[in-house]
């Protein structure tokens, strides 16, 4: 009952460089996410999230450095593991990314039938699992893409992205194009999941709302580096312009009264 | 017991136990996730449904490394969804069984399928014909429309767009038209020389050559090539417009689709179709008469100077007002299918394999048409 010994860190970037053409996006980053944590990425517009994001995802390959996923690396000679990978992570982009020729239903149940091993009856079961996981009717499981809501893309693009039982979550800008009240429950959503399921989450987000609600850690890029890696606590301290303009504009005073007055009250 | 960090992947285990006092357990251990279960599953699913048919057992379900929805719905169906009779749970399994103790038995609605589907199937076929008729005829309509409107106001009308689509749809396709043109000619004249050659009729590649080029093969060549070429892009280039809120955003600042994009089309094409035939004709003839050079013999000057009274030049005019028939029918049907494209991806593929099988089918018939209506015009004899 020997188990390979274990990364501490899920998700890890060394020395990470990315230049497109002349332009620096990332000068030298290193971060480490921990197992069972939320970290979020913030940052301004173009700092270079996204692509740091779709890095992580074996999507990008960066100029220099390397990133690892579950110990693995992903832009290594063994892409066989990092197929394997693929497994073990969910996404949810977004735009949600759903397949537009595909029903609601076949959208869940794609990466399930991909396995090639579980039989349909099973299949249907988790699908209708997963939906109602993610708080959407199984009436709604024969519609197309096409006719649904933001929201509900979002949520059924969350189902599929957790169909494999995934270990780790990507979400990129969860609660971007939904309205306030939808947001909220989209972040109870994730919170619940995630306690439920176990799950290491990796968010870009600009949302402060849902930064507050769902971050363990932060890490704020700037100036092509990791301002600072941290609590929100120890963040919102932090000195510098960009953070405290991020942070502590109208905006983001609002969103950390809301956390001081939870903190005071606990 | 050791916790197992979760990605440490074991198979799933089954063991039977007897104990003296003749209580009978099952004890599972091991990675009961989907990704543990996806490989055995074909061996372990039957094995434990054939288990919690016989209510003997007792489960325990302690020494599992890793259970996750999917190793728990296994267990849950093969318990026909209600809890095994001396079930054993570690908490935190605990709340997944709850969780599928809560949920409810939902069943997809079902796509039915009717049974007199193929008589649905050619009356949704006929519907859609007689749409689209109506559809192009109104865009037809529409577009002309903008024309003579943009025929009064010559200063407001869209020539930036009118270039950029001849550029596109002209000049662009030169190499293309250019070489298929020439290999026809090419072969062409290089099968007719044979047959020829067999009744001494050699001078006759001439007429042969001029007259089939001119008035059919060059418009028709050119016409598919374009339609396959430039009208498929004329139909993705609206249908992504669709799919990216573009069409809508020109509507809400009040700019017409159809003037500033359907217009300028059936214009350019109609304007840059007929250079095109030209153009095509041109090249195959000159393909035909460097094969009939080498194989009959027979030189440029006397194949130039030939060309005239072989060919009368009426077949020159036909020709190039098939280009200008063409241009715009190509257009017009490319436009009305981009038109139709809803915002997914399916249906883009589907517009631009109809627009362009359309528009070659729609080419063909029009040139029917053509050689009926002007059987008597430009043929010698």
């Amino acid at each position: 009952m020997n188990a390979p010994p274990q990364p501490e860190c899920i998700v890890e970037v060394k020395d990470l460089w990315t230049v497109f053409g002349t332009h620096v996006v990332h000068r030298g980053i290193d971060l480490c996410v921990r197992r069972g944590e939320v970290m979020s990425l913030v940052g301004g517009s173009g700092s270079g999230k996204t692509t740091m994001l779709r890095q992580m995802l074996a999507l990008e390959r960066p100029t220099k450095g390397e990133v690892r996923v579950f110990g693995h690396s992903l832009h290594g000679e063994d892409q066989d593991a990092v197929r394997a990978l693929r497994n073990r992570w969910g996404v949810l982009f977004q735009e949600g990314a759903l397949f537009s020729a595909l029903s609601v239903y076949d959208n869940i149940a794609l990466p399930l039938r991909e396995l090639r091993t579980l039989d349909e009856s099973l299949i249907r079961d988790l699908v209708m699992m997963k939906l109602e996981m993610v708080g959407i009717e199984g009436r709604h499981a024969t519609k197309m893409p096409s006719d649904l809501s933001g929201g509900m893309i979002k949520r059924i693009g969350l189902a599929r992205a957790l169909s494999l039982e995934p270990e780790l979550l990507f979400l990129d800008e969860p609660t971007a194009g939904l309205d306030p009240d939808r947001s909220e429950s989209f972040v109870s959503l994730i919170k619940d999941l995630r306690r439920e399921l176990n799950l290491t989450v990796v968010m870009v987000t600009h949302d402060l709302d849902t930064l507050v609600a769902l971050s363990d850690r932060v890490a704020v890029l700037c100036d092509q580096k990791l301002e600072i890696v941290g609590t929100l606590n120890e963040v919102v301290h932090n000195p510098h312009p960009f953070i405290c303009n991020f942070f502590q504009g109208e905006r983001g005073r609002r969103a950390l009264e809301a956390v001081q007055d939870v903190l005071s009250m606990t | 017991m050791a916790v197992r960090p979760p990605s440490a992947q074991t198979p799933p285990v089954v063991t039977e136990r007897v104990f003296p006092d003749g209580s009978r357990r099952i004890e599972l251990a091991g990675s009961w996730n989907l990704r543990g279960l996806a490989a055995e599953f074909a061996t372990l699913a039957p094995r434990v449904r054939t288990l919690a048919a016989d209510r003997g057992w007792n489960w325990d379900l302690t020494r599992i490394d890793v259970l996750d929805h999917a190793g728990a719905m296994v267990l849950w169906r093969a318990w026909g969804s209600a809890r095994a009779p001396g079930l054993v749970l570690r908490p935190e399994q605990e709340a997944i069984f709850r969780t599928l103790q809560a949920s409810k038995d939902e069943i997809p609605p079902r796509v039915s399928r009717e049974w007199l589907w193929p008589l649905l199937a050619l009356g949704s076929v006929a519907l859609s014909l007689g749409r689209n008729l109506r559809e192009i005829l109104t865009l037809f309509g529409q577009a002309l429309l903008d024309f003579t409107w943009a025929v009064r106001n010559p200063a407001r009308a869209p020539w930036r767009e009118l270039s950029a689509a001849i550029y596109h749809t002209g000049t662009q396709a030169l190499g293309i038209t250019a070489l298929v043109g020439f290999l026809i000619g090419v072969t062409l004249s290089y099968l007719s020389a044979h047959q020829l050659r067999l009744f001494g009729a050699d001078v006759f590649i001439v007429n042969i050559l001029g007259l089939s080029i001119i008035r059919e093969i060059g418009p028709v060549l050119a016409a598919i090539l374009v339609a396959g070429r430039s009208g498929s892009a004329m139909t993705a280039q609206l249908g992504v417009m669709r799919v990216t809120e573009e069409l809508d955003a020109m509507s809400v600042m009040g700019i017409p689709h159809t003037l500033r994009l359907v217009m300028p089309k059936m214009v350019a094409l109609a304007v840059s179709l007929p250079l095109i035939v030209l153009w095509t004709s041109a090249l195959a003839l000159l393909g035909g008469m460097f094969a009939a050079r080498y194989e009959l013999g027979i030189g440029f000057t006397f194949f130039l100077s030939e060309l005239p009274n072989a060919v009368p030049i009426a077949n020159l005019w036909l020709g190039l007002a098939k280009g200008v028939v063409f241009g715009l029918l190509i257009a017009l049907v490319a436009c009305h299918y981009g038109m139709q494209i809803e915002p997914n991806t399916e249906s883009l593929g589907l517009g631009t394999t109809s627009s362009v099988v359309t528009s070659i089918t729609v080419v063909i018939l029009a040139d029917a048409v053509f050689a009926i209506v002007f059987s008597d015009v430009g043929l010698p004899g």
